[in-house]
């Protein structure tokens, strides 16, 4: 298993047992903390969302399925995206009417591909109202982690009838930790100069958050 | 190196870096009482956050060969370093196999306590750190100074400077007339490393949680280079501490919520990644992690001290340190300063240099960092507990014993750091009540009674007893 250095593998790991040996059992961890700090109520947690997400400089927006491409396609013309990449699995309806040249991610984008590309669309495996926080698990319409990373802008899909939980345990027990995981709250930030918070040091700068709800 | 009053010294003179690092812990520290105060079930979180902790060292040996399994099953591979030169090889070589002299990093302790950049550079390999504010400390030829915010002792005009002299030296140059703008110097940043990114063939990272059970490292993070690192370059080296696992991917549930709470006072930071083994056609193909050992199982075998292994490094500490605040990260002489650097550095590298040997004593005892710890380390009574074996080492009028009654001096002389911790101290009496001057004072004190604290104020009494 340890093919290089197993030595220190036996090393480390007989001085560990040394270290602990005769230590008493340590108590058992109490999970007596709150599975969610808001009431289960649909309405509620998508405003929740939406006011978190907002807070971190997220641009948010609700609309019904129907009138999602013709959304997509004006944001994207807002913001001036010529082109943009659409992960495997994104519905066809969504990026039907823009005039962005489409990019479709059939993994042969290479870094430098997606630097010049503007803009991406995708979808999310869920949200987290209480954080404001989207998960992306590289599932259908979401793509490889790389393609929500690398244009400026981002616009995520978030289906409000079944993709909001309340909270980051609720959330733990619906991801599968085998998919590639991101989280995303709010567009990338730093506070390194004297604390003043920049948006956009490396990820998108402009995130927009589309809230479908019928 | 210097112990830790004398490297104070500067520090406490230069008002520019006082300033910045007061207006920097202030602010954090009242936005984290806000962040945490959303959140009913704190005392809960703590408290479980610290038992699953104290589970993960009880039994870290069964945890690691499980880590191992699902490392290695999920397409990893793993590697052991016992100490820093071990480990700071094994990433040289994998780095040369790979052909490559360039790598990105993202802002890792593990990999700058082991003093991986220097190592690689001898050995030809340059790596670029790609934290805005690594990225201003490589620049400015300069050591981060905060674990949160390493570049907190410099303000945007130095910063301005540094990347307009500095940049070109290492790639694309900073904008013509580049401003002090926070927005411009960001976007110079941005520009500065994008280039580098594009082209990385090899990432370095460090993780801030490991999970044993199914192999799944994670990164918290706020600007995005961390995503970079971990998802462009064909080959993924992660640099991790031991003390990193926690058993269950259900455990993460705790620190999601506590971590960026305690850290930067945001309900989530910007960015989390996770990722296990490797994936196909999602990020790098190859993935690599070494667990660094360097001082980890010394510090396990202490019983009171081990309990310092259990921080997960949030800065929290050194955000409400009165001596932290006036010192600055510098003062502490390691990679880790502040409260959690005054117990693990002397834990990690032992007490026998000056400079480990007085960190015990760079502190008041005021508790403050043990209320705001998230994971509720005691650091006063590691503290304490390290006073007592610097001065059972050595005997009056010993080199070690000198550096310890500089640094308790140090901070008795600077009025306004004990006055705070004073008056803290007496709100968390209870906890350290008889020992606060603590059992290593006695060393020096001989036969003299330590008083009780604070029937008369420690620093007249230290005016009147010491000499
Ligand atoms: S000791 Fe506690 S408060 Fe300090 S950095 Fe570690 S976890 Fe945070």
């Amino acid at each position: 298993m340890t093919p290089q250095h197993p030595s220190s593998r036996d090393r480390i790991l007989a001085r560990v047992r040394d270290a602990v040996a005769g230590a008493p059992d340590a108590p058992e961890v109490a999970r007596d903390y709150l599975t969610s700090h808001h009431p289960d109520d649909p309405a509620a947690l998508l405003d929740l969302l939406h006011e978190n997400l907002a807070d971190y400089r997220a641009v948010v927006h609700r609309a019904s399925e129907t009138a999602l491409p013709a959304l997509i396609a004006r944001l994207l013309a807002e913001h001036g995206a010529k082109s943009v990449a659409v992960p495997s699995g994104l519905p066809a309806s969504w990026p039907a009417t823009t005039d962005a040249e489409q990019r479709p991610d059939d993994g042969t984008l290479t870094p430098y591909a997606l630097d010049a590309t503007d803009a991406v669309v995708t979808g999310c495996a869920l949200a987290i109202a209480e954080t404001g926080t989207l998960v992306l698990d590289a599932g259908p319409g979401q793509g490889r982690r790389a393609l929500s990373l690398v244009p400026d802008l981002h616009i995520c899909v978030v289906r409000a009838a079944d993709q909001i939980v309340a909270s980051v345990p609720q959330a733990m027990q619906r991801l599968d930790p085998r998919r590639p995981l991101t989280w995303i709250s709010g567009p990338s930030a730093t506070s390194d100069i004297e604390l003043d918070r920049v948006e956009g040091v490396h990820g998108p700068r402009t995130l927009v958050v589309i809230l479908v709800v019928d | 190196m210097p112990s830790f009053p004398e490297a104070a010294h500067d520090a406490v003179r230069n008002e520019t870096l006082r300033g910045n690092l007061r207006h920097a812990t202030h602010t954090i520290r009242d936005k984290r009482a806000v962040a945490v105060s959303e959140l009913d079930d704190w005392a809960q979180l703590r408290e479980a956050g610290m038992r699953i902790k104290d589970q993960t060292l009880r039994h870290l040996d069964r945890h690691l060969v499980q880590l191992e399994k699902s490392v290695t099953a999920a397409g990893g591979t793993v590697h052991w370093a016992a100490d820093a030169d071990e480990a700071n090889r094994i990433v040289a070589d994998l780095v040369k196999a790979t052909g490559e002299s360039e790598v990105v990093k993202v802002k890792s302790m593990a990999t700058q306590e082991i003093g991986l950049n220097e190592a690689l550079e001898a050995e030809g390999i340059r790596a670029y750190e790609t934290d805005l504010a690594e990225l201003i400390v490589q620049l400015g030829e300069d050591r981060p100074s905060h674990i949160l915010v390493p570049a907190i002792h410099r303000n945007r005009g130095e910063i301005r400077d540094i990347f307009a002299r500095e940049m070109s030296e290492w790639g694309r140059p900073a904008p013509e007339g580049l401003t002090d703008s926070p927005a411009d110097l960001a976007e110079a940043a941005r520009l500065h490393l994008r280039e580098k990114f594009l082209r990385a063939k090899v990432g370095v990272s460090g993780a801030n949680f490991m999970v044993a059970e199914t192999g799944t490292l994670v990164v918290v993070e706020s600007e995005g280079n961390g995503r970079m690192c971990l998802t462009l370059p064909e080959t993924l080296i992660s640099v991790v501490g031991i003390e990193k696992i926690v058993p269950t991917w259900r455990d993460l549930e705790v620190f999601l919520q506590t971590l960026p709470r305690s850290s930067t006072a945001e309900r989530m930071n910007p960015y989390t990644s996770m990722w296990t083994g490797t994936t196909d056609g999602d990020g790098p193909k190859t993935f690599h992690l070494v667990l660094l050992d360097n001082g980890r199982t010394d510090a396990l075998a202490d019983e009171v001290g081990r309990q310092a292994l259990r921080c997960i490094r949030c800065s929290a500490c050194l955000n409400v340190c009165p001596v932290y605040e006036r010192a600055g990260g510098h003062a502490y002489g390691s990679v880790y300063p502040g409260p959690i650097g005054a117990i693990l550095t002397p834990q990690l590298r032992g007490t026998a240099s000056e400079i480990d040997a007085s960190l015990p004593y760079a502190s008041s005892l005021c508790g403050a960092c043990y209320d705001v710890c998230p994971v509720a380390i005691d650091i006063p009574e590691v503290l304490v507990h390290l006073r007592e074996r610097v001065a059972d080492q050595g005997g009056k009028g010993h080199r070690l014993e000198k550096a310890a009654v500089k640094a308790a001096s140090w901070v008795l002389d600077h009025p306004s750091v004990l006055a705070a911790g004073e008056r803290l101290a007496s709100a968390t009496r209870t906890l350290h009540p008889k020992r606060l001057p603590g059992p290593g004072a006695r060393q020096w004190t001989e036969s003299r009674d330590l008083p009780e604290m604070p029937a008369e104020p420690f620093r007249d009494w230290w005016k009147k007893n010491r000499s």
